[in-house]
């Protein structure tokens, strides 16, 4: 099993903008969806509710069928740790999310997926919105080793945790082989443990 | 310099500094469940790996399991499914289940400290936000996603970050009709829901000095509705006499040991904190949400907020908010009419909440347009219930008595609002859609709260029956 996975750095695709501040994991994939062996086919409910509450919510809107990069505003991904929740938005096509603040369990869920979350600040982000809302098929190009994204000419720094950002331009965002490397160090932890070792 | 409770514990638990800068952090008690497994042993089957620590894992089935006709195979053949995957899993490697044939069947966060499993010192991990619990005990507790589940299967670590902590201290002493899910509310009301996001939150001071283990587990329990992803409290003689006797508990030599080491892991009085914020216990009164995260919570005597009240940058959540849940600002919360009573939830649903529901009932009836129910935390939790007459006591004023699990907290399983309903619920999220309707509505509040609404029909301020 190779040590590293892919790396990310440019990512580059047009924009969905999801305006609201925190929207939780309970409406990006309702708990019904949760009843599953497998992540398939969750791409197909993200929002399920919330597009039936709304018509002309972003995810049903034609405009930004092929989008790949998601917009949002505070707290995205706030609640429940359901790992559906990324895992929803990414098989949707969500290659990106860029937003004013993300849960710290949904950023983590979705870095362990290959979901880079980013941070950019509020003009920004209403900047950024407001233009795709308007000229939908022009793309964004995120640059994770740049911290910046480039749209229309104009660039808006982002910001992302220094071990996110290293793990994901080091392709070491998925970490199952890394926590396995030198296993020893795993057992003697264990062996000072005063509770496995009966105080 | 003294250290915090979550740093003397963080560098117990380190293993090693990763290659990406995280900390590579063993993780003493893996609990598991039906919902955020079978996709992670599929990863590990499709690996060849085995479970590294099987001994310090430990599974129930809790979000799906029906409260109401429990035989297998069940109605809901999804359910069913899962339920046989996860006994397969732990069959096949061989891990500890509590599954519906046992006495220790519950909900995850209510068994784990029953059976003694949860200790001081310990850090804990479960696919589940509100592992947050566990942490009442002086644990590092989280919830993690299913990937990391995988990795805490296969390796019995994950790569995590490290947490600042906030010193949260209740001062003071609650009021009668007061309780620790009060508190809580009051403390994300204040701090908000995302306040706590990179934080450890510490609960102390003479309040929560005074809360009994299931009281400061209801506190913990919410500490991710206010983004803080771990909640704790020092270990104490309360703790200590709490764990005596459990199934899983040290005993005899090892306990006494076991007691001087949990009393050394407790934050040091010298400690230095990332910040500091104080709440008068004695100014809280009783809780509501009026909106659509946790955060949205005014006092019993309050009324709804009005939009303008709020920074701009907030009024379209509020207004939001407001519509989905038809309420007017202005408009006092008390006298909301409610057509379901939820007491249950990894929240409230432990042997003191049901007996501190059960004394506001004092011979009253469950109003004639509310259709309530009781769900105890756990198979232990009901079988002592029902030895001292509280399921009688329930029944005879209309709750029906159903067996343990997440029930109607998050709609996996049949017990679910239809349509507009409006539930007042012990529960800990009123997110849009959270108990099964798109269009249902829940208000948060204590199991005191709950039962207060279902005889009355709609919300009051349960210090009156008191």
């Amino acid at each position: 099993m190779s040590k590293q996975s892919f790396r990310f750095d440019r990512i580059e695709g047009t924009a969905i903008p999801l305006r609201g501040n925190n929207i939780d994991t309970d409406r990006i994939i309702p708990a019904r969806f949760l009843k599953t062996l497998t992540f398939q086919g969750l791409g197909d409910h993200v929002f399920e509710d919330d597009r039936q509450l709304m018509s002309e919510h972003p995810f049903s809107d034609p405009r930004y069928v092929q989008a790949t990069v998601l917009l949002v505003n505070e707290n995205f991904g706030s609640g429940s740790s359901r790992e559906h929740a990324p895992q929803a938005l990414k098989r949707w096509g969500i290659t990106a999310c860029l937003g004013q603040s993300f849960s710290e369990i949904f950023q983590g869920n979705a870095l362990a997926i290959g979901l880079p979350c980013a941070t950019v600040e509020r003009d920004d982000i209403e900047f950024l919105m407001r233009s795709v809302e308007n000229t939908p098929d022009i793309a964004l190009l995120i640059s994770i080793s740049k911290l910046s994204v480039k749209y229309q000419g104009r660039t808006v720094s982002l910001a992302i945790p220094g071990p996110i950002r290293k793990a994901l331009l080091d392709g070491y965002w998925d970490p199952a082989s890394m926590l396995l490397e030198q296993f020893s160090q795993v057992r003697a932890v264990a062996e000072r443990l005063p509770y496995v070792t009966d105080f | 310099m003294g250290k915090t409770l979550l740093q003397k514990v963080w560098d117990l638990h380190t293993v090693r500094q990763l290659p990406t800068g995280q900390t590579q952090l063993f993780i003493g008690l893996h609990l598991i469940h039906e919902v955020t497994t079978p996709q992670a042993f599929d990863m590990l089957r499709s690996r060849g790996a085995n479970v590294a620590f099987p001994e310090l894992t430990y599974a129930t089935v809790d979000h799906i399991v029906p409260t109401l006709n429990q035989r297998r195979p069940f109605v809901d053949e999804l359910a069913e499914q899962m339920m046989a995957a996860l006994e397969r899993n732990c069959r096949d490697f061989g891990i500890r289940f509590s599954d519906l044939t046992t006495d220790r069947q519950g909900i995850v966060h209510v068994i784990g400290p029953e059976l003694g499993l949860t200790q001081p010192g310990m850090t804990i991990a479960c696919g589940d936000s509100h592992t947050s619990t566990h942490g009442a005990f002086g644990a590092i507790a989280f919830g993690i996603g299913t990937s990391q589940v995988r990795d805490v299967l296969m390796s019995q670590s994950l790569a995590i970050d490290p947490l600042k902590v906030r010193q949260i201290l209740i001062t003071g002493k609650l009021p009668l009709g007061v309780y620790a899910k009060d508190v809580i509310l009051e403390i994300i009301a204040r701090l908000g829901v995302k306040g706590g996001v990179g934080y450890a939150y510490e609960y102390g001071g003479e309040a929560v000095e005074q809360m009994s283990m299931d009281q400061r587990m209801t506190m913990c329990n919410m500490s991710i509705e206010g983004g803080a992803r771990v909640g704790y409290v020092n270990p104490d003689e309360t703790t200590f006499r709490y764990i005596k006797g459990r199934p899983f508990a040290p005993s005899g030599s090892a306990l006494v040991r076991a007691k001087q080491w949990w009393t050394s892991i407790a934050s040091d009085a010298d400690a230095l904190y990332d910040d500091v914020v104080k709440f008068d216990g004695s100014a809280i009164e009783p809780r509501v949400t009026w909106g659509i995260n946790p955060g949205q919570s005014i006092g019993i005597t309050e009324p709804v907020p009005c939009p303008e009240e709020f920074d701009e940058a907030e009024r379209a959540s509020v207004r939001e908010a407001l519509e989905f849940m038809g309420f007017t600002g202005g408009v006092p919360i008390a006298g909301t009419k409610i057509d379901v009573a939820f007491l249950g939830s990894c929240t409230n649903s432990r042997l003191s909440d049901l007996r501190e529901a059960a004394a506001i009932l004092d011979g009253q009836k469950v109003a004639s347009n509310v259709t309530a129910l009781v769900v105890p935390g756990s198979k232990s939790v009901r079988l002592a219930a029902e030895q001292e007459g509280l399921d009688r006591l329930f029944q005879d004023a209309g709750f029906e008595w159903r067996g343990a699990g997440c029930s109607m907290c998050l709609a996996m399983n049949p017990d679910q609002l239809v349509g507009r309903q409006v539930c007042a619920s012990s529960s800990n999220r009123n997110f849009k859609g959270r108990q099964g309707s798109p269009t249902g509505r829940t208000l948060l509040m204590s199991p005191a709260m709950v039962v207060a609404a279902a005889v009355s029909g709609e919300v009051i301020d349960v210090r009156k029956m008191l």
